[in-house]
């Protein structure tokens, strides 16, 4: 029995892999279809802002740049015609960081504060008080825009940068505060009794025991928080006030205006200037986003 | 002096009672286990004592002061629960320091509280890790510590050890009570589902059921003399075994025999006379149950029906009549299957139970 035992004929070990099996053939062909199909338009754009507009009429969208030339580019930061104003797409640029900032940093800490006073401080009515702020979430943004108008005008904030992002927080605080809430579910109630035990008070227990445990969804809350304000552009029409246009409508005001020649290379320069802010916060941080949304799916 | 006194507790969640009425006065020094099944309020008269939990009615006196409305930390009391609970975040020396230091105190009065916490509990080495770096035992035991570094007299543990593969848990199970008696004038309150943690620990156990105490009683009483049929169905392992007949004079009857109850101490006089002709329930613990000729009270002849070996001893399994009951004999057992023996008991030790009531006769 002990020595040599004899192994049967046929598969012994691990089953081969065959590099190039139907379904691996099948399954890379999609995947290829699928990224050429979501890079092509980037692509043009990126080629088509890198031309002068002789090039640009000869109608190639797709032909690379043959003399590159990054003038568009700085015409769309300094100079492109944003209505009456000729001092291109950087003015939008600072008022859509005045208004993303606060915007972000208000937001989430209300949300956050009151997802951890919903999850771990229950009062009396507060299940019915969750229900109303998730209710909120999906009420049509269009029903509320002029009670809005009507309210920062008695505020005085209409028409300002403090308006616009008060706009932001309140639209914010639904969805922020559900996600809050379900991630301090997740962490153990006993950590939070024990802090009790502890002698940590309400703020306590938040700043020193929560804060620290739940860097994850602070990163998503801002993501969300980042690249809706950003992306914003009703909001910012309507309450921010002509002066400060956010970014996103100065764009619009560029792209879709009707005088002159359309200088498409400034455009397409222009685009690619306002998206890049949420891009970039999507590189930097898809990591932890990625783990922030499945926290609470896997406890550790 | 009583150091914890809880008088007419009530705990309801809406209209669901998990708590009425329940007292229970608990003496300074004193080891108390309150044990019974998942959701028979144990775990919630634990978190009333701390204070985590709302009361509905009654008062909790901690050494004689009324604490009924007062915040945890004002309590007096240190806690250690199931998960652990340790802050992530923190080290182990954040752990300890973060209740004394939230207390107030001077630097050098919270590291010499380590220091002493730390020796006590073998962990100095570990002050500088993350909980995440630690294993389930030190992790424990770092959760102990930090109730103990309170300096305070009464601690609560919620089922500690459950988290614990057997072996740690019978570890620290050890040292559980050891730490019990090296610190002077400390009372203890432990919940467990464990019976044998129970019965190991405890000064004195609380059975409960519902949400009531069925039983209070040192852990030699509990186990030899329980109460009800509740307690002697869930004390001991193997369990009890019951056999369902009648009193009739000074005797137990049953189909297929017969013990002679004159050994048996009632738990009032004449209440086995009171009860002549009601049916009721004998209890014999396995290890009561004599097989083969020597023991004192014989009950009957049976057939040898199962035998189920488990190491140190073996539980063999003994037909009566209609009646099944088992008999712990020794690991090397030489009953056979179908096998006919002379069944007999030790009434003394045998519980006898009325049948409509479940209380003990």
């Amino acid at each position: 029995m002990a020595e040599a035992l004899a192994l049967a004929p046929g598969p012994v070990g691990p089953r081969p892999k065959r590099p190039f099996a139907p379904r691996t053939i099948m399954l890379y062909s999609i995947l290829l279809v699928a990224a050429v199909y979501y890079l092509m338009p980037l692509y043009v754009m990126i080629a088509t802002s890198l031309k002068g507009m002789p090039e640009v009429r000869l109608g190639n969208i797709f032909s690379p740049p043959v003399d590159i030339t990054f003038a568009p580019w700085v015409k769309a930061w300094d100079e492109a015609c944003t209505g009456l104003y000729c001092e291109g797409l950087k003015v939008g640029f600072w008022n859509s960081v005045q208004i993303l900032v606060p915007g972000v940093v208000i937001s989430i800490a209300i949300a956050s504060v009151n997802g951890y006073a919903l999850s771990y401080w229950r009062f009396k009515g507060s299940e019915a008080f969750f229900t109303i702020l998730l209710f909120g979430a999906f009420i049509p943004y269009q029903v509320m825009i002029y009670p809005l108008v009507i309210l920062l005008r008695e505020l005085g904030l209409f028409g300002s940068l403090a308006g616009v992002t008060m706009v932001h927080t309140i639209f914010g605080m639904p969805i922020l505060t559900l996600l809050f809430r379900n991630y301090f579910a997740s962490i153990p109630v006993e950590l939070f009794k024990a802090a009790r035990v502890d002698g940590a008070g309400f703020w306590g227990i938040f700043l020193k025991i929560m804060v620290p445990m739940s860097l994850p969804i602070f990163v998503v809350a801002t993501i969300i928080q980042v690249t809706g304000i950003w992306n914003d552009f009703l909001f910012g029409v309507i309450y921010a006030g002509t002066k400060n246009f956010p970014m996103t409508v100065q764009l619009n005001n560029i792209v879709n205006s009707t005088q002159g020649v359309k200088e498409y290379n400034v455009n397409m320069a222009a685009t690619i200037l306002t998206g890049l802010v949420p891009l970039v916060v999507y590189f930097v941080s898809g990591k932890l986003f990625v783990r922030g949304m499945v926290a609470g799916a896997v406890k550790g | 002096m009583a150091s914890i006194s809880i008088r007419k507790l009530c705990v309801n969640y809406g209209a669901v009672k998990v708590l009425e009425d329940l007292n229970l006065d608990i003496e300074a020094g004193e080891f108390i286990v309150l044990l019974g099944p998942s959701g028979c309020g144990k775990s919630t008269l634990l978190n009333c004592i701390a204070g985590l939990l709302d009361i509905n009615g009654g008062q909790i006196l901690i050494k004689d002061r009324n604490v009924t409305w007062l915040e945890p930390k004002d309590r007096g009391i240190g806690m250690v629960f199931q998960s652990y609970a340790l802050y992530p975040q923190m080290t182990v020396r954040g752990n300890l320091s973060f209740g004394i230091k939230n207390a107030g105190l001077p630097k050098e009065e919270v590291d010499q509280r380590i220091d002493k916490t730390a020796k006590l509990l073998h962990i100095e080495e570990l002050l500088e890790r993350k909980p995440a770096a630690l294993s389930g035992g030190q992790r424990q035991r770092v959760a102990i510590g930090r109730a103990l570094v309170r300096d305070v007299d009464v601690f609560l543990f919620d089922e500690p050890l459950s988290n614990l593969d057997a072996k740690l848990r019978a570890e620290l199970r050890v040292e559980i009570k050891r730490l019990h008696q090296q610190l002077e004038s400390n009372t203890m309150v432990y919940v467990t589902h464990d019976q044998i943690e129970a019965l190991t620990l405890a000064d004195r156990i609380a059975v409960m059921k519902n949400g009531i105490i069925q039983q209070l009683a040192d852990p030699h009483e509990i186990y030899n003399r329980p109460t009800n049929l509740y307690v002697a169905s869930f004390i001991g392992s193997p369990s009890m075994n019951f056999i369902r007949g009648k009193i009739e004079g000074n005797a137990f009857s049953f189909e297929g025999g017969q013990a002679k109850l004159d050994s048996y101490q009632a738990e009032q006089d004449g209440a086995l006379a009171g009860n002549n002709g009601k049916e009721a329930l004998l209890g014999l613990r396995p290890e009561h149950v004599v097989l083969g000729d020597g023991g004192r009270d014989s009950i009957g002849r049976g057939k040898v029906d199962i035998i189920e070996p488990m190491g140190s001893d073996s539980l063999v399994w003994i037909n009566i009549g209609d009646a099944s009951i088992s008999s712990r004999q020794e690991g090397a057992t030489d009953f056979k299957k179908g096998q006919e023996v002379e069944v007999s008991a030790d009434i003394s030790l045998a519980s006898v139970f009325a049948k409509d009531s479940e209380q003990r006769l």
